[in-house]
Protein backbone atom coordinates (compact mmCIF):
# COMPACT_ATOMS: atom_id res chain seq x y z
CA UNK A 1 0.00 0.00 0.00
CA UNK A 2 0.97 3.70 -0.60
CA UNK A 3 2.62 4.97 2.61
CA UNK A 4 0.47 7.64 4.25
CA UNK A 5 0.42 11.24 2.11
CA UNK A 6 0.86 14.58 3.54
CA UNK A 7 -2.89 15.18 3.85
CA UNK A 8 -3.82 17.50 0.63
CA UNK A 9 -6.38 19.75 0.32
CA UNK A 10 -9.02 18.24 -2.21
CA UNK A 11 -11.61 20.78 -1.80
CA UNK A 12 -9.93 23.80 -3.56
CA UNK A 13 -11.95 24.69 -6.83
CA UNK A 14 -13.73 27.58 -6.47
CA UNK A 15 -12.93 28.30 -3.09
CA UNK A 16 -12.18 31.71 -1.67
CA UNK A 17 -8.88 32.70 -0.05
CA UNK A 18 -10.48 32.93 3.36
CA UNK A 19 -12.43 29.79 3.47
CA UNK A 20 -9.22 27.93 1.68
CA UNK A 21 -7.18 29.05 4.84
CA UNK A 22 -9.44 27.35 7.27
CA UNK A 23 -9.95 24.51 4.79
CA UNK A 24 -5.77 23.97 5.51
CA UNK A 25 -6.72 24.44 9.04
CA UNK A 26 -9.27 22.10 9.47
CA UNK A 27 -6.72 19.52 7.42
CA UNK A 28 -3.74 20.31 10.13
CA UNK A 29 -5.85 19.88 13.18
CA UNK A 30 -7.04 16.71 11.96
CA UNK A 31 -3.79 15.50 11.14
CA UNK A 32 -2.68 16.13 15.00
CA UNK A 33 -5.30 14.35 16.25
CA UNK A 34 -5.00 11.61 14.59
CA UNK A 35 -2.13 8.59 14.53
CA UNK A 36 0.16 8.48 11.71
CA UNK A 37 -1.46 4.88 10.28
CA UNK A 38 -4.46 6.46 10.18
CA UNK A 39 -5.00 7.85 6.81
CA UNK A 40 -8.93 8.68 6.62
CA UNK A 41 -10.72 11.84 5.70
CA UNK A 42 -13.68 13.47 5.51
CA UNK A 43 -16.60 12.14 2.92
CA UNK A 44 -17.67 15.45 2.92
CA UNK A 45 -16.06 17.01 1.00
CA UNK A 46 -13.51 14.56 -0.28
CA UNK A 47 -15.91 11.35 -1.86
CA UNK A 48 -18.96 13.29 -2.02
CA UNK A 49 -17.14 15.82 -4.61
CA UNK A 50 -15.67 12.83 -6.92
CA UNK A 51 -19.07 11.62 -6.83
CA UNK A 52 -20.88 14.78 -7.84
CA UNK A 53 -18.10 15.54 -10.80
CA UNK A 54 -18.28 11.38 -11.69
CA UNK A 55 -21.98 12.22 -11.94
CA UNK A 56 -22.50 15.09 -14.06
CA UNK A 57 -20.10 14.05 -16.74
CA UNK A 58 -21.35 10.56 -16.81
CA UNK A 59 -25.02 11.88 -16.91
CA UNK A 60 -24.00 14.34 -19.75
CA UNK A 61 -22.60 11.80 -21.48
CA UNK A 62 -25.76 9.73 -21.37
CA UNK A 63 -27.90 12.72 -22.88
CA UNK A 64 -25.28 13.08 -25.65
CA UNK A 65 -25.60 9.49 -26.70
CA UNK A 66 -29.22 9.45 -26.46
CA UNK A 67 -29.77 12.78 -28.34
CA UNK A 68 -26.96 10.87 -31.02
CA UNK A 69 -27.87 7.44 -31.66
CA UNK A 70 -31.89 5.94 -31.59
CA UNK A 71 -32.49 3.06 -29.58
CA UNK A 72 -33.05 0.16 -32.48
CA UNK A 73 -37.11 -0.73 -33.25
CA UNK A 74 -37.42 -3.06 -36.10
CA UNK A 75 -40.86 -4.20 -37.70
CA UNK A 76 -43.08 -6.07 -35.76
CA UNK A 77 -42.45 -9.00 -33.80
CA UNK A 78 -43.97 -12.03 -36.35
CA UNK A 79 -43.37 -15.30 -34.41
CA UNK A 80 -43.86 -17.12 -37.75
CA UNK A 81 -40.55 -15.51 -38.84
CA UNK A 82 -37.49 -16.38 -38.23
CA UNK A 83 -35.04 -13.78 -38.74
CA UNK A 84 -31.65 -15.95 -39.88
CA UNK A 85 -29.54 -15.76 -37.30
CA UNK A 86 -31.21 -15.08 -34.52
CA UNK A 87 -29.43 -13.90 -31.65
CA UNK A 88 -29.81 -13.45 -27.72
CA UNK A 89 -29.34 -9.98 -26.24
CA UNK A 90 -24.98 -9.44 -26.41
CA UNK A 91 -24.52 -10.12 -22.78
CA UNK A 92 -25.47 -13.67 -23.23
CA UNK A 93 -23.94 -14.24 -26.48
CA UNK A 94 -21.16 -16.01 -25.05
CA UNK A 95 -23.26 -18.85 -23.97
CA UNK A 96 -24.73 -18.50 -27.05
CA UNK A 97 -21.36 -19.23 -28.77
CA UNK A 98 -20.51 -22.17 -26.58
CA UNK A 99 -23.53 -23.88 -27.65
CA UNK A 100 -21.78 -24.81 -30.45
CA UNK A 101 -19.26 -26.74 -28.51
CA UNK A 102 -21.85 -28.30 -25.95
CA UNK A 103 -25.92 -29.09 -25.63
CA UNK A 104 -28.36 -26.86 -24.43
CA UNK A 105 -28.81 -28.30 -21.03
CA UNK A 106 -25.19 -27.98 -20.69
CA UNK A 107 -24.12 -24.67 -22.09
CA UNK A 108 -27.36 -23.10 -21.28
CA UNK A 109 -28.40 -24.11 -17.84
CA UNK A 110 -24.91 -25.70 -16.27
CA UNK A 111 -22.36 -23.66 -16.92
CA UNK A 112 -24.01 -20.69 -16.11
CA UNK A 113 -24.63 -22.06 -12.67
CA UNK A 114 -20.84 -23.03 -12.69
CA UNK A 115 -20.21 -19.34 -13.27
CA UNK A 116 -22.22 -17.94 -10.88
CA UNK A 117 -21.55 -20.29 -7.75
CA UNK A 118 -17.59 -19.75 -9.21
CA UNK A 119 -18.30 -16.13 -8.53
CA UNK A 120 -20.03 -16.51 -5.53
CA UNK A 121 -17.36 -18.69 -3.97
CA UNK A 122 -14.86 -16.76 -5.18
CA UNK A 123 -14.00 -15.13 -1.55
CA UNK A 124 -14.24 -18.50 0.58
CA UNK A 125 -11.68 -20.51 -1.37
CA UNK A 126 -9.36 -17.43 -1.55
CA UNK A 127 -7.43 -17.67 1.58
CA UNK A 128 -4.50 -15.47 0.12
CA UNK A 129 -4.75 -12.52 3.10
CA UNK A 130 -2.68 -10.12 0.79
CA UNK A 131 -3.71 -7.72 -1.75
CA UNK A 132 -6.40 -6.42 0.20
CA UNK A 133 -7.43 -3.22 -0.53
CA UNK A 134 -4.64 -2.26 -3.08
CA UNK A 135 -3.41 -3.58 -6.64
CA UNK A 136 -0.97 -6.07 -6.67
CA UNK A 137 -0.14 -8.98 -9.33
CA UNK A 138 3.12 -10.29 -7.38
CA UNK A 139 1.22 -11.13 -4.54
CA UNK A 140 -2.22 -12.85 -5.99
CA UNK A 141 -0.56 -14.50 -9.66
CA UNK A 142 -2.84 -17.60 -9.37
CA UNK A 143 -6.31 -15.77 -8.65
CA UNK A 144 -5.51 -13.36 -11.06
CA UNK A 145 -4.46 -15.57 -13.88
CA UNK A 146 -7.76 -17.58 -13.40
CA UNK A 147 -9.83 -14.28 -13.33
CA UNK A 148 -8.25 -13.34 -16.65
CA UNK A 149 -8.91 -16.85 -18.35
CA UNK A 150 -12.54 -16.78 -17.02
CA UNK A 151 -13.30 -13.42 -17.31
CA UNK A 152 -11.65 -11.85 -20.12
CA UNK A 153 -10.19 -14.81 -22.59
CA UNK A 154 -13.75 -16.67 -22.30
CA UNK A 155 -16.64 -14.82 -21.26
CA UNK A 156 -15.57 -11.17 -23.60
CA UNK A 157 -14.01 -12.65 -26.29
CA UNK A 158 -16.69 -15.29 -26.94
CA UNK A 159 -18.96 -12.46 -26.49
CA UNK A 160 -17.16 -10.66 -29.42
CA UNK A 161 -17.19 -13.62 -31.50
CA UNK A 162 -20.84 -14.12 -30.81
CA UNK A 163 -21.27 -10.44 -31.76
CA UNK A 164 -19.17 -9.93 -34.49
CA UNK A 165 -18.19 -13.29 -36.55
CA UNK A 166 -21.08 -14.97 -36.31
CA UNK A 167 -23.66 -14.52 -39.32
CA UNK A 168 -26.73 -16.78 -41.00
CA UNK A 169 -26.67 -20.28 -39.48
CA UNK A 170 -24.57 -19.52 -36.80
CA UNK A 171 -21.50 -19.74 -39.60
CA UNK A 172 -18.24 -17.66 -39.04
CA UNK A 173 -17.86 -14.99 -41.06
CA UNK A 174 -15.53 -12.00 -40.93
CA UNK A 175 -16.39 -8.56 -41.02
CA UNK A 176 -15.75 -7.97 -44.25
CA UNK A 177 -17.45 -11.34 -45.34
CA UNK A 178 -20.93 -10.79 -47.00
CA UNK A 179 -23.62 -12.62 -44.99
CA UNK A 180 -24.62 -15.17 -47.50
CA UNK A 181 -27.33 -16.94 -45.56
CA UNK A 182 -27.04 -20.09 -48.22
CA UNK A 183 -23.25 -20.48 -47.24
CA UNK A 184 -22.59 -24.24 -46.98
CA UNK A 185 -20.60 -25.31 -44.51
CA UNK A 186 -19.96 -29.36 -44.06
CA UNK A 187 -20.88 -30.41 -41.20
CA UNK A 188 -18.21 -33.34 -40.71
CA UNK A 189 -17.89 -33.35 -36.90
CA UNK A 190 -17.45 -37.02 -35.42
CA UNK A 191 -17.57 -38.36 -31.49
CA UNK A 192 -14.28 -39.00 -29.91
CA UNK A 193 -14.92 -42.54 -29.07
CA UNK A 194 -15.77 -42.73 -33.38
CA UNK A 195 -12.56 -41.30 -33.88
CA UNK A 196 -10.11 -43.88 -31.92
CA UNK A 197 -12.03 -46.73 -34.15
CA UNK A 198 -15.27 -47.41 -31.44
CA UNK A 199 -18.62 -48.42 -33.33
CA UNK A 200 -20.16 -50.61 -30.38
CA UNK A 201 -22.67 -48.10 -28.86
CA UNK A 202 -22.04 -49.51 -25.10
CA UNK A 203 -18.44 -49.46 -26.01
CA UNK A 204 -18.32 -45.99 -27.14
CA UNK A 205 -20.69 -45.10 -24.19
CA UNK A 206 -17.90 -46.53 -21.75
CA UNK A 207 -14.88 -45.14 -23.17
CA UNK A 208 -16.45 -41.95 -23.02
CA UNK A 209 -17.21 -41.87 -19.47
CA UNK A 210 -13.86 -43.79 -18.00
CA UNK A 211 -12.40 -40.49 -20.35
CA UNK A 212 -14.53 -37.64 -18.91
CA UNK A 213 -13.92 -39.02 -15.25
CA UNK A 214 -10.09 -39.55 -15.81
CA UNK A 215 -10.24 -35.87 -16.75
CA UNK A 216 -11.64 -34.92 -13.52
CA UNK A 217 -9.75 -37.55 -11.83
CA UNK A 218 -6.54 -36.76 -13.06
CA UNK A 219 -7.00 -33.18 -13.41
CA UNK A 220 -7.95 -32.79 -9.91
CA UNK A 221 -4.68 -35.08 -8.76
CA UNK A 222 -2.28 -33.29 -10.90
CA UNK A 223 -3.23 -29.51 -9.70
CA UNK A 224 -3.44 -31.63 -6.31
CA UNK A 225 0.47 -32.16 -6.44
CA UNK A 226 0.97 -28.34 -8.61
CA UNK A 227 -0.37 -26.88 -5.42
CA UNK A 228 1.61 -29.24 -2.90
CA UNK A 229 4.73 -28.55 -4.46
CA UNK A 230 4.46 -24.83 -5.51
CA UNK A 231 2.81 -24.06 -2.21
CA UNK A 232 3.78 -26.49 0.14
CA UNK A 233 1.91 -29.21 2.33
CA UNK A 234 1.17 -26.56 5.16
CA UNK A 235 -0.34 -23.98 2.93
CA UNK A 236 -2.26 -27.56 1.02
CA UNK A 237 -3.62 -28.32 5.21
CA UNK A 238 -4.52 -24.70 4.94
CA UNK A 239 -6.96 -24.90 2.62
CA UNK A 240 -8.82 -27.85 3.49
CA UNK A 241 -10.03 -30.61 1.15
CA UNK A 242 -13.51 -28.90 0.86
CA UNK A 243 -11.82 -25.79 -0.69
CA UNK A 244 -9.49 -27.61 -3.07
CA UNK A 245 -12.37 -29.77 -4.17
CA UNK A 246 -14.36 -27.23 -5.25
CA UNK A 247 -11.74 -24.71 -6.85
CA UNK A 248 -10.27 -28.01 -8.63
CA UNK A 249 -13.85 -29.11 -9.95
CA UNK A 250 -14.86 -25.86 -11.07
CA UNK A 251 -11.26 -24.76 -12.71
CA UNK A 252 -11.51 -28.48 -14.31
CA UNK A 253 -14.93 -27.16 -15.67
CA UNK A 254 -13.48 -23.89 -16.79
CA UNK A 255 -10.64 -25.42 -19.00
CA UNK A 256 -12.81 -27.55 -20.25
CA UNK A 257 -14.82 -25.14 -22.22
CA UNK A 258 -11.18 -24.83 -23.75
CA UNK A 259 -10.40 -28.05 -24.39
CA UNK A 260 -13.76 -28.56 -26.00
CA UNK A 261 -13.24 -25.94 -28.20
CA UNK A 262 -10.00 -27.23 -29.48
CA UNK A 263 -11.54 -30.06 -30.24
CA UNK A 264 -13.95 -29.58 -32.22
CA UNK A 265 -12.27 -26.75 -34.07
CA UNK A 266 -8.68 -28.48 -34.71
CA UNK A 267 -9.77 -32.32 -34.92
CA UNK A 268 -13.93 -31.84 -35.68
CA UNK A 269 -14.59 -33.94 -32.59
CA UNK A 270 -18.56 -33.14 -31.60
CA UNK A 271 -18.69 -35.26 -28.18
CA UNK A 272 -16.48 -36.74 -25.73
CA UNK A 273 -19.00 -38.91 -24.31
CA UNK A 274 -22.69 -40.25 -25.61
CA UNK A 275 -24.94 -41.70 -23.42
CA UNK A 276 -28.42 -42.60 -23.63
CA UNK A 277 -29.55 -39.71 -21.58
CA UNK A 278 -26.78 -36.99 -22.10
CA UNK A 279 -23.86 -36.15 -24.38
CA UNK A 280 -20.85 -34.33 -23.15
CA UNK B 1 -24.34 44.04 5.44
CA UNK B 2 -26.22 44.60 1.83
CA UNK B 3 -30.04 44.18 1.27
CA UNK B 4 -29.88 40.75 -0.19
CA UNK B 5 -27.43 39.61 2.65
CA UNK B 6 -29.90 40.13 5.01
CA UNK B 7 -32.86 38.97 3.04
CA UNK B 8 -30.72 35.62 3.10
CA UNK B 9 -29.83 36.04 6.54
CA UNK B 10 -33.53 36.00 7.52
CA UNK B 11 -34.37 33.16 5.39
CA UNK B 12 -31.69 30.96 7.00
CA UNK B 13 -32.62 31.38 10.49
CA UNK B 14 -36.15 31.08 9.59
CA UNK B 15 -38.14 28.38 11.59
CA UNK B 16 -39.18 26.74 8.13
CA UNK B 17 -36.04 26.96 6.74
CA UNK B 18 -34.21 25.71 10.02
CA UNK B 19 -36.79 22.73 10.15
CA UNK B 20 -35.21 21.48 6.63
CA UNK B 21 -31.62 22.09 7.15
CA UNK B 22 -30.25 21.60 10.43
CA UNK B 23 -26.60 22.45 9.23
CA UNK B 24 -24.84 24.94 6.89
CA UNK B 25 -22.26 24.87 5.17
CA UNK B 26 -19.41 25.50 7.89
CA UNK B 27 -15.83 23.49 7.31
CA UNK B 28 -15.00 22.53 10.81
CA UNK B 29 -14.86 19.21 11.67
CA UNK B 30 -18.36 18.27 13.07
CA UNK B 31 -20.42 19.87 10.30
CA UNK B 32 -18.23 17.56 7.44
CA UNK B 33 -19.20 14.51 9.65
CA UNK B 34 -22.85 15.85 10.02
CA UNK B 35 -22.99 16.88 6.32
CA UNK B 36 -22.96 12.87 5.94
CA UNK B 37 -24.74 11.49 8.87
CA UNK B 38 -27.30 13.98 9.09
CA UNK B 39 -28.64 13.57 5.56
CA UNK B 40 -30.47 10.72 4.21
CA UNK B 41 -29.10 10.05 0.74
CA UNK B 42 -25.39 11.09 2.01
CA UNK B 43 -25.28 8.64 5.01
CA UNK B 44 -25.20 5.66 2.40
CA UNK B 45 -21.78 6.41 3.11
CA UNK B 46 -19.67 6.06 5.94
CA UNK B 47 -18.66 10.10 7.59
CA UNK B 48 -14.82 9.10 7.07
CA UNK B 49 -13.17 7.19 4.44
CA UNK B 50 -9.42 5.74 3.91
CA UNK B 51 -7.65 8.18 0.99
CA UNK B 52 -7.06 5.52 -1.49
CA UNK B 53 -10.60 4.85 -1.62
CA UNK B 54 -11.61 7.94 -2.57
CA UNK B 55 -9.29 8.30 -5.68
CA UNK B 56 -10.33 7.36 -8.76
CA UNK B 57 -7.60 5.48 -10.31
CA UNK B 58 -8.51 3.09 -7.65
CA UNK B 59 -12.47 2.85 -7.71
CA UNK B 60 -13.09 3.95 -11.40
CA UNK B 61 -16.04 5.01 -9.86
CA UNK B 62 -17.56 2.04 -11.25
CA UNK B 63 -20.21 0.90 -8.43
CA UNK B 64 -21.34 4.68 -8.40
CA UNK B 65 -21.61 4.58 -11.79
CA UNK B 66 -23.81 1.56 -12.06
CA UNK B 67 -26.50 2.42 -9.72
CA UNK B 68 -26.10 6.20 -11.49
CA UNK B 69 -27.63 3.59 -14.31
CA UNK B 70 -30.06 1.74 -12.01
CA UNK B 71 -31.39 5.46 -11.34
CA UNK B 72 -31.89 6.98 -14.84
CA UNK B 73 -33.49 3.47 -16.02
CA UNK B 74 -36.28 4.12 -13.15
CA UNK B 75 -36.23 7.44 -13.88
CA UNK B 76 -36.94 7.22 -17.85
CA UNK B 77 -38.48 3.77 -17.07
CA UNK B 78 -41.33 5.59 -15.24
CA UNK B 79 -41.48 7.76 -18.10
CA UNK B 80 -42.41 5.21 -20.48
CA UNK B 81 -44.35 3.63 -18.30
CA UNK B 82 -47.22 6.20 -18.87
CA UNK B 83 -47.36 5.45 -22.75
CA UNK B 84 -46.85 1.86 -23.10
CA UNK B 85 -49.11 -1.09 -22.76
CA UNK B 86 -48.28 -4.06 -22.13
CA UNK B 87 -50.84 -6.01 -24.99
CA UNK B 88 -50.09 -7.88 -28.00
CA UNK B 89 -52.14 -5.60 -29.78
CA UNK B 90 -50.85 -2.12 -28.62
CA UNK B 91 -47.45 -2.54 -27.50
CA UNK B 92 -45.43 -2.17 -30.54
CA UNK B 93 -47.98 0.73 -31.41
CA UNK B 94 -46.98 2.24 -28.46
CA UNK B 95 -43.20 2.03 -29.10
CA UNK B 96 -44.12 4.15 -32.53
CA UNK B 97 -46.40 6.58 -30.57
CA UNK B 98 -43.66 7.08 -28.10
CA UNK B 99 -41.07 7.44 -30.49
CA UNK B 100 -42.99 9.74 -32.53
CA UNK B 101 -45.86 11.60 -30.94
CA UNK B 102 -44.72 12.21 -27.47
CA UNK B 103 -42.73 14.79 -25.67
CA UNK B 104 -38.94 13.41 -25.21
CA UNK B 105 -40.31 10.16 -26.29
CA UNK B 106 -37.65 9.03 -28.00
CA UNK B 107 -34.91 10.59 -25.89
CA UNK B 108 -36.14 8.65 -22.69
CA UNK B 109 -36.27 5.95 -25.09
CA UNK B 110 -33.04 6.17 -26.35
CA UNK B 111 -31.55 6.84 -22.33
CA UNK B 112 -33.65 3.95 -21.01
CA UNK B 113 -32.36 1.48 -23.77
CA UNK B 114 -28.48 2.96 -23.59
CA UNK B 115 -28.81 3.52 -19.47
CA UNK B 116 -29.83 -0.10 -19.34
CA UNK B 117 -26.68 -1.45 -22.15
CA UNK B 118 -24.46 0.94 -19.96
CA UNK B 119 -25.32 -0.91 -16.44
CA UNK B 120 -24.48 -4.23 -17.61
CA UNK B 121 -20.80 -3.14 -18.85
CA UNK B 122 -20.71 -0.87 -15.50
CA UNK B 123 -21.13 -3.66 -13.16
CA UNK B 124 -19.12 -6.20 -15.08
CA UNK B 125 -15.74 -3.23 -14.95
CA UNK B 126 -16.92 -2.68 -11.09
CA UNK B 127 -16.54 -6.86 -10.47
CA UNK B 128 -13.47 -7.05 -12.22
CA UNK B 129 -12.42 -3.32 -10.10
CA UNK B 130 -13.53 -5.39 -7.09
CA UNK B 131 -11.47 -8.52 -8.16
CA UNK B 132 -8.42 -6.56 -8.85
CA UNK B 133 -8.36 -4.59 -5.89
CA UNK B 134 -8.64 -7.96 -3.38
CA UNK B 135 -12.16 -5.89 -1.95
CA UNK B 136 -14.15 -8.94 -1.59
CA UNK B 137 -11.43 -10.25 1.08
CA UNK B 138 -12.34 -10.27 4.78
CA UNK B 139 -14.36 -8.76 5.72
CA UNK B 140 -16.51 -7.98 2.64
CA UNK B 141 -16.97 -11.97 1.50
CA UNK B 142 -20.57 -11.52 1.83
CA UNK B 143 -21.17 -8.17 0.19
CA UNK B 144 -19.08 -9.80 -2.79
CA UNK B 145 -21.85 -12.47 -3.19
CA UNK B 146 -24.44 -9.90 -2.27
CA UNK B 147 -22.83 -8.12 -5.33
CA UNK B 148 -22.57 -11.13 -7.83
CA UNK B 149 -26.56 -11.56 -6.95
CA UNK B 150 -27.36 -8.16 -8.16
CA UNK B 151 -25.03 -8.79 -10.84
CA UNK B 152 -27.59 -11.82 -12.23
CA UNK B 153 -30.62 -9.43 -11.08
CA UNK B 154 -28.65 -6.79 -13.75
CA UNK B 155 -29.16 -8.95 -16.31
CA UNK B 156 -32.34 -10.48 -15.80
CA UNK B 157 -33.44 -6.61 -15.41
CA UNK B 158 -31.71 -6.22 -19.19
CA UNK B 159 -33.36 -9.04 -20.85
CA UNK B 160 -36.75 -8.51 -19.42
CA UNK B 161 -37.12 -5.32 -20.88
CA UNK B 162 -35.66 -6.82 -24.06
CA UNK B 163 -39.40 -8.24 -24.44
CA UNK B 164 -41.03 -5.36 -24.13
CA UNK B 165 -40.62 -3.41 -27.61
CA UNK B 166 -42.68 -6.52 -29.22
CA UNK B 167 -40.47 -6.40 -32.73
CA UNK B 168 -38.15 -8.96 -34.13
CA UNK B 169 -35.66 -7.77 -32.58
CA UNK B 170 -36.96 -8.54 -29.47
CA UNK B 171 -38.84 -11.82 -29.42
CA UNK B 172 -36.17 -13.50 -30.94
CA UNK B 173 -33.41 -12.99 -29.16
CA UNK B 174 -35.75 -13.27 -26.03
CA UNK B 175 -36.82 -17.06 -28.15
CA UNK B 176 -33.31 -17.73 -28.23
CA UNK B 177 -32.75 -16.62 -25.09
CA UNK B 178 -35.05 -18.82 -23.23
CA UNK B 179 -35.06 -21.49 -25.45
CA UNK B 180 -31.92 -23.09 -22.78
CA UNK B 181 -34.58 -23.25 -20.02
CA UNK B 182 -36.62 -26.18 -21.94
CA UNK B 183 -32.97 -27.95 -21.80
CA UNK B 184 -32.62 -27.81 -18.16
CA UNK B 185 -32.19 -30.95 -16.83
CA UNK B 186 -35.09 -32.38 -14.77
CA UNK B 187 -37.17 -29.45 -15.22
CA UNK B 188 -37.20 -28.83 -19.06
CA UNK B 189 -39.23 -30.47 -21.32
CA UNK B 190 -36.39 -31.23 -24.06
CA UNK B 191 -33.21 -31.54 -21.03
CA UNK B 192 -31.93 -34.56 -20.00
CA UNK B 193 -33.85 -36.96 -17.22
CA UNK B 194 -36.99 -35.25 -18.08
CA UNK B 195 -38.94 -38.54 -18.22
CA UNK B 196 -38.73 -38.44 -13.76
CA UNK B 197 -40.29 -35.07 -13.79
CA UNK B 198 -42.83 -35.54 -16.35
CA UNK B 199 -43.26 -32.40 -18.37
CA UNK B 200 -43.95 -31.31 -21.29
CA UNK B 201 -43.64 -28.28 -23.18
CA UNK B 202 -46.52 -26.20 -21.63
CA UNK B 203 -45.35 -27.28 -18.36
CA UNK B 204 -41.76 -26.88 -17.77
CA UNK B 205 -39.35 -24.48 -16.58
CA UNK B 206 -39.70 -22.28 -19.98
CA UNK B 207 -43.50 -22.37 -19.53
CA UNK B 208 -43.63 -21.17 -16.05
CA UNK B 209 -41.34 -17.77 -17.38
CA UNK B 210 -43.61 -17.86 -20.76
CA UNK B 211 -46.44 -17.77 -19.21
CA UNK B 212 -47.34 -20.93 -21.82
CA UNK B 213 -45.78 -23.33 -24.30
CA UNK B 214 -44.80 -20.47 -26.83
CA UNK B 215 -43.57 -16.69 -26.40
CA UNK B 216 -46.95 -14.61 -26.74
CA UNK B 217 -49.40 -12.04 -25.21
CA UNK B 218 -48.81 -13.96 -21.99
CA UNK B 219 -45.22 -13.77 -22.15
CA UNK B 220 -45.56 -9.95 -22.79
CA UNK B 221 -47.53 -9.06 -19.70
CA UNK B 222 -45.34 -11.54 -17.50
CA UNK B 223 -41.99 -9.75 -18.42
CA UNK B 224 -43.62 -6.37 -18.24
CA UNK B 225 -44.64 -7.46 -14.38
CA UNK B 226 -41.31 -8.86 -13.71
CA UNK B 227 -39.31 -6.01 -15.63
CA UNK B 228 -40.92 -3.34 -13.71
CA UNK B 229 -42.10 -3.86 -10.73
CA UNK B 230 -40.40 -7.71 -9.14
CA UNK B 231 -36.68 -7.38 -10.47
CA UNK B 232 -36.49 -3.72 -9.82
CA UNK B 233 -37.95 -4.60 -5.74
CA UNK B 234 -35.75 -7.43 -5.28
CA UNK B 235 -32.87 -5.16 -6.73
CA UNK B 236 -33.52 -2.68 -4.61
CA UNK B 237 -33.71 -4.87 -1.24
CA UNK B 238 -30.29 -6.46 -2.03
CA UNK B 239 -28.81 -2.78 -3.10
CA UNK B 240 -30.22 -1.85 0.32
CA UNK B 241 -28.08 -4.44 1.83
CA UNK B 242 -24.77 -4.26 -0.51
CA UNK B 243 -24.74 -0.17 0.31
CA UNK B 244 -25.30 -0.97 3.94
CA UNK B 245 -22.64 -3.33 4.17
CA UNK B 246 -20.41 -1.06 2.38
CA UNK B 247 -21.17 1.42 5.06
CA UNK B 248 -20.13 -0.93 8.12
CA UNK B 249 -17.33 -2.65 6.65
CA UNK B 250 -15.71 0.89 5.07
CA UNK B 251 -15.20 2.03 1.41
CA UNK B 252 -11.81 -0.67 0.95
CA UNK B 253 -8.85 -2.58 2.78
CA UNK B 254 -8.26 -4.54 5.57
CA UNK B 255 -10.94 -4.65 8.92
CA UNK B 256 -10.81 -1.46 10.49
Amino acid sequence: MAAPNEPKVLATVGTAPAQLDKAVRVENTLRKARGPGDDKIHTWPHLVRVEFLCLLLVLAGMIIWSLLVDAPLEEPAAPTRTPNPSKAPWYFLGLQEILVYFDPWHAGVVLPSFIIIGLMVLPYIDINPKGNGYYTYKERKYEIQTFFIGFHVLWISLIIVGTFLRGPGWNWFWPWDPWDSHKVVALTSVDLPYVFGLRDYWVSAAFGLVLTSAYFVLGTILLYVWVVRKKGKEFMARWGMARFGLVSFLYLNMIAVVLKMVLRLGFNVQYIMVTPWINI
Amino acid sequence: MSKWEQFKEQIVNSPVWQSMFRHGYDDTPRNRVLMVSGNVWLHLHPSKVRRHGVRLKFTWCMGGITFLMFLITIVTGVYLMFYYRPVAEYAYADMKYLEFDMPFGMVMRNMHRWAAHAMVIAVWLHMFRVFMTGSYKPPREFNWVVGVILLVLTLLLSFTGYLLPWDQLSIWAVTVGSNMARATPLLGHEGPFREFVGVNDVYDARALLFGGGEIGPHTLLRFYILHCVFIPLVTTVFLIVHFWRIRRDGLSGPPL
